[in-house]
């Protein structure tokens, strides 16, 4: 087998060498009732690197992949172009193959690397600390507001109805077991967020306000006044982003009074991937808040010589010292996507991520105007940054972007599917653009949506 | 030949060559570099807020602005290098790490293991690499395909009737599998308090039990270095939800009485974790279902192969035994009637398996570590597997039955090791602990073993050499890890500044943790 290097010369001598007969003689503690008579069974037998590769570009060949088609999907997951240098700095064997950098003299490249990612994090959400990355954005949300529940010892967040509904489900599914209270709401279809109605919600048991920024529905509003009534009650301010490239043309949460930063980076340097793997981003605005945060830290030392170098620190927060009394039980980040991210943000720099964010928001507002034009949809948002909600007549959304994609447009995500059974939002599109789409996708989408919105109505 | 196991160096060198003249280091250099070690700037002391490496075609910054009164004022901070520096900067970087292709790794309880470049051609097919999680499922069918295969083959190679997909990494897929646990009890009205953790676990375990809300209490070990069963049963009772236990467990050992343990605690109501952490050294050849287990998670990135990637990203499926099932998190992949596929999320919470505890993560896990497992599993076949699993144990065996002789090895006696080797640093002597020897055997060329960890042993060393090594490798391995136990027990002092080759001498980790610098600062002018 290609992968095993050992031949059955090697295994006689070696099996000699430990004093054993046979493999099996290795095997004696396993108990009689666990052992089988040869390999498992109903599974196949081993294959040529050819046949695994037909099998698997079978199975790719049967999902529509979005190049090369007009592609409207956001909601937490953004297409955006990568530069061919990243993908090539990833593949390098000495950042694919390593593990965490538990041994700092030999991971001084994935160590500098981080203390980098961190510094590039903190600098984008306008915080002064952020960690070496987590899971992806919506564990990252729970981990905000479980640190908030330390930092204020108290038990209830708040969250905004315009969270990304599988963000809200993962904090519900973790609160449900930690015994922190979650209250929590839909979103209001409605041009601007309810600033009024979720400040209205913080009391003097509220741990946290959680905010999307932009929203579920792609609105973008000032947060500084949910950042003052929560800092008036002695909650923070959790700011959550899942799409970087925003901050490129916006105000950063650490401006506007966010507390806890945390989002998904996916945006920059990670493929779509059909979810995952992603990018989780945690950072902090105040230093004095370090100490309880979750996941790992690079941070900079010497060497015994007095050379500069990194190390992982602060690890007494963690799960391999504190056991039972850790901060989080987490146990890795996601470093190769943390690589990538921080690589592509190399390449973008200030004056490369504001032209990013920039051609993004124009597309977005030529793109807004056009589909307004499209009998039966209506622009819902005021604000946007990428992304905006379109009220379409007729059919519901779901059913219109079933159809829209067999007609080869991938034409965005409908709010049903997001939230099953509201009906209010049953006839919400949302529809991201980046620099990726064309005029031409616009123009796709706008004939498309005319036919199938007017059948509908029909 | 002129290279022989006694100088295990391809060049022939061997070290009475070395020349008496104290110059062999020779003179420093102005760089600070030397020849191929490159020291390379911060990304900060490099770029310019004015420099980017990528083009965008036609843009007008200044044009329409629909923000809501968020526009940027201030400046972000962030620099930029073109295409060229950007490269070396990385190249630079990636020189200085340690990594499965260039040497042996045998990080215990890590399973660094070789990484086929296949996997990684076949994540990028744009078919896997370019798909939208939330694009219609109609449009998405081999994904799900996918998804279905590898949870397939999950149960089919654990012996266990359901899986959970979307859990992040291995210590995701243990909340998962607590978090199922919780829910079941919950579910009949008896919410339990404890959960049994022997002293050997993993940290990930108790902290995990604790972040469900249980009480943690330890199992000891017995001399041989497995679970005391006896204490075990003595402490089951009505408050006990259920156990994590690892199994082959961390000292390197197969809990031989699992079975008995899995009934003892079935019998007493509660349920069995496993933590799958070190399933390459049964994989093919036994299946933990046959063992009584209730949930278990698999690291993807160990038993199948995805890359480590520097720390992530991992892939913790969960599967569950019959009595589990009904509470895995949403969403899940189901094969309908007709052969197609569709992802069960919250609008079929009630028709599906009704009492799915949650959601784990937006999305549906680690699609990216799906194709390459699958990749993976589909190369080895059923056969390969088991094979691997052998090679796995044959080779931890050899390095553990050449080392006994020089290196304390506390399990030695109790029979054969699974997938790892245990030693300890009781026979050091001048001083010398287990991270002076870990360090020399970064001078010489090796990335080191898993040091004092489980916490059982004193200064314990957890060597895992993988399958994926030849036997050529492990005698290289052994004789140099050998010299460095014997210089141990010798206390040779040199061993205390190792490592001197390294791109980094010894790091001040105390200094880094009193004052934490965690983010670029410019200096003061």
């Amino acid at each position: 087998m290609r992968y095993l290097p050992l031949t059955d010369t090697d295994r006689g001598d070696m099996l000699a060498k430990v004093g054993a007969d046979s493999i099996d003689d290795l095997f004696v503690d396993v108990p009689e009732v666990a052992r089988l008579d040869g390999p498992i069974r109903d599974l196949p037998m081993h294959a040529s690197e050819m046949a695994v590769e037909r099998h698997m570009k079978a199975l790719a060949g049967k999902n529509l992949a979005a190049e090369g088609r007009p592609f409207f999907l956001g909601a937490g997951a953004y297409r955006h172009h990568i530069p061919a240098s990243v993908d090539h700095i990833i593949q390098r064997g000495e950042f694919l193959t390593a593990y965490t950098p538990y041994q700092p003299e030999i991971a001084q490249g994935t160590l500098q690397m981080l203390f980098e990612f961190q510094s590039q994090v903190a600098r984008l959400y306008g915080c002064a600390v952020a960690n070496a990355s987590m899971y992806d954005g919506s564990t990252a949300c729970w981990e905000a507001v479980a640190m908030a529940t330390r930092v204020t010892k108290r038990k209830r967040a708040v969250l905004s109805g315009a969270l990304h509904p599988h963000y809200s489900e993962v904090v519900r599914t973790m609160a449900k077991f930690t015994g922190d209270v979650i209250a929590d709401a839909r979103p209001a279809i409605q041009p601007e967020p309810d600033s009024a109605g979720l400040t209205a919600r913080i009391d003097d048991e509220t741990a946290c306000v959680v905010v999307q920024y932009p929203d579920i529905l792609g609105r973008v509003s000032d947060l500084s006044a949910v950042a003052e009534a929560a800092h008036a009650k002695g909650a923070l301010l959790v700011v959550v982003n899942t799409e970087p490239v925003a901050l490129g043309a916006c105000k950063s949460p650490g401006e506007m009074g966010a507390d806890i930063v945390v989002g998904e980076g996916q945006s920059i340097g990670v493929g779509l991937n059909f979810g995952g793997p992603y990018l989780g981003l945690f950072a902090v605005r105040d230093p004095k808040h370090v100490r309880q945060m979750p996941g790992r830290l690079c941070g900079e030392t010497t060497d015994a010589e007095g050379k500069r170098g990194f190390v992982l620190t602060l690890s007494t927060r963690e799960q391999h010292i504190r056991r039972e009394k850790a901060t989080s039980n987490i146990c890795t980040n996601s470093g190769l996507c943390a690589l990538a991210f921080s690589v592509h943000m190399t390449l973008l720099g200030e004056k490369g991520l504001r032209e990013l964010a920039a051609e993004n928001h124009r597309l977005a507002c030529k793109a807004a105007d056009r589909l307004e034009q499209v009998p039966g949809v209506k622009l819902l948002n005021t604000a946007f940054f990428n992304e905006f909600t379109l009220m379409l007549d007729g059919k519901p959304a779901r059913t219109i972007v079933r159809e829209l994609a067999d007609r080869g447009v991938l034409g965005g995500v409908s709010l049903g599917r997001l939230y099953p059974g509201v009906e209010a939002l049953e006839q919400a599109l949302l529809v991201a653009v980046t620099e990726t789409t064309t005029e031409d996708d616009i123009e796709a989408l706008a004939t498309e949506l005319e036919a199938l919105v007017k059948g509908g109505a029909a | 030949m002129s290279t022989s196991t006694k100088s295990p160096n391809a060049s022939g060198w061997k070290p009475e060559m070395q020349p008496d003249d104290g110059l062999h280091n020779g003179p420093e250099t102005t760089t600070g570099n030397r020849a191929l070690m490159l020291e390379e700037p911060l990304l900060f002391e490099i770029g310019h807020a004015e420099t980017t490496g990528v083009d965008l075609p036609e843009i007008k910054l200044g044009g329409p602005s629909r923000l809501g009164g968020c526009e940027r004022s201030e400046p972000i901070g962030l620099v930029g290098l073109t295409e060229p520096e950007t490269v070396r900067h990385y190249t630079r970087l990636s020189r200085q790490n340690y990594g499965i292709d260039l040497g042996f790794f045998p990080l215990g309880s890590c399973t660094m293991k070789h990484n086929p470049r296949l996997n990684e051609k076949v994540a990028r097919l744009p078919g896997f690499a370019d798909i939208h999680p939330l694009a219609p499922q109609h449009s998405v069918q081999g994904a799900l395909e996918v998804i279905h295969q590898l949870g397939d083959w999950l149960c089919k190679l654990t012996g266990m009737p359901s899986v959970a997909m979307s859990p992040k990494a291995g210590a995701h897929g243990e909340l998962c599998g607590i978090l199922a646990i919780r829910a079941a009890h919950e579910a009949r009205g008896d919410p339990r308090e404890v959960v049994l953790v022997p002293e050997s676990a993993h940290g990930t375990n108790p902290a995990t039990a604790a972040f469900a809300n249980y009480r943690v209490e330890d199992i000891p070990a017995t001399a041989e270095g497995r679970v005391d069963v006896a204490a075990l049963k003595e402490r089951l009772g009505p408050d006990v939800a259920g156990v994590m236990i690892t199994n082959p467990n961390t000292c390197g050992l197969l809990e031989k009485d699992f079975r008995e343990i899995a009934d003892a605690v079935h019998e007493a109501g509660g349920y069995v974790y496993c933590d799958g952490a070190n399933f390459n050294a049964i994989v093919g050849r036994v299946r933990p279902g046959d063992l009584g287990v209730d949930a278990m998670h698999i690291n993807l990135h160990k038993t199948f192969s995805t890359p480590h990637g520097g720390g992530g990203p991992g892939s913790g499926p969960v599967v569950f035994s019959d009595a589990l099932a009904p509470y895995a998190p949403l969403p899940f992949v189901r094969r309908k009637g007709d052969g197609s596929f569709e992802l069960v999320e919250e609008d079929e919470r009630e028709a599906s398996r009704g009492q799915a505890f949650g959601r784990m993560t937006a999305f549906h896990g680690q699609m990216g570590m799906f194709t390459r497992a699958l990749t993976y599993m589909l190369s080895h076949g059923a056969d390969g597997l088991k094979q691997v699993a052998e090679d796995a144990v044959l080779n931890a065996n050899y390095i553990l039955r050449s080392m006994e002789d020089v290196l304390h090895a506390p399990f030695a006696d109790a029979g054969p090791c699974m997938h790892e080797a245990l030693f300890g640093d009781k026979q050091f002597e001048g001083g010398l602990s287990t991270l002076d020897l870990a360090k020399g055997l970064i001078d010489e060329g090796y990335h080191p073993m898993t040091v004092y960890f489980p916490l059982v042993v004193h200064g314990a060393m957890l060597v895992e050499p993988t399958e994926t090594e030849s036997k050529a490798t492990l005698d290289q391995f052994i004789t140099a890890f050998r010299s460095l136990a014997e210089r141990a027990r010798a206390g040779d002092e040199s061993l205390k500044q190792a490592p001197y080759y390294a791109p980094r001498r010894r790091l001040d980790e105390t200094a880094a943790a009193r004052k934490p610098r965690l983010s670029w600062v410019e200096p003061e002018a």
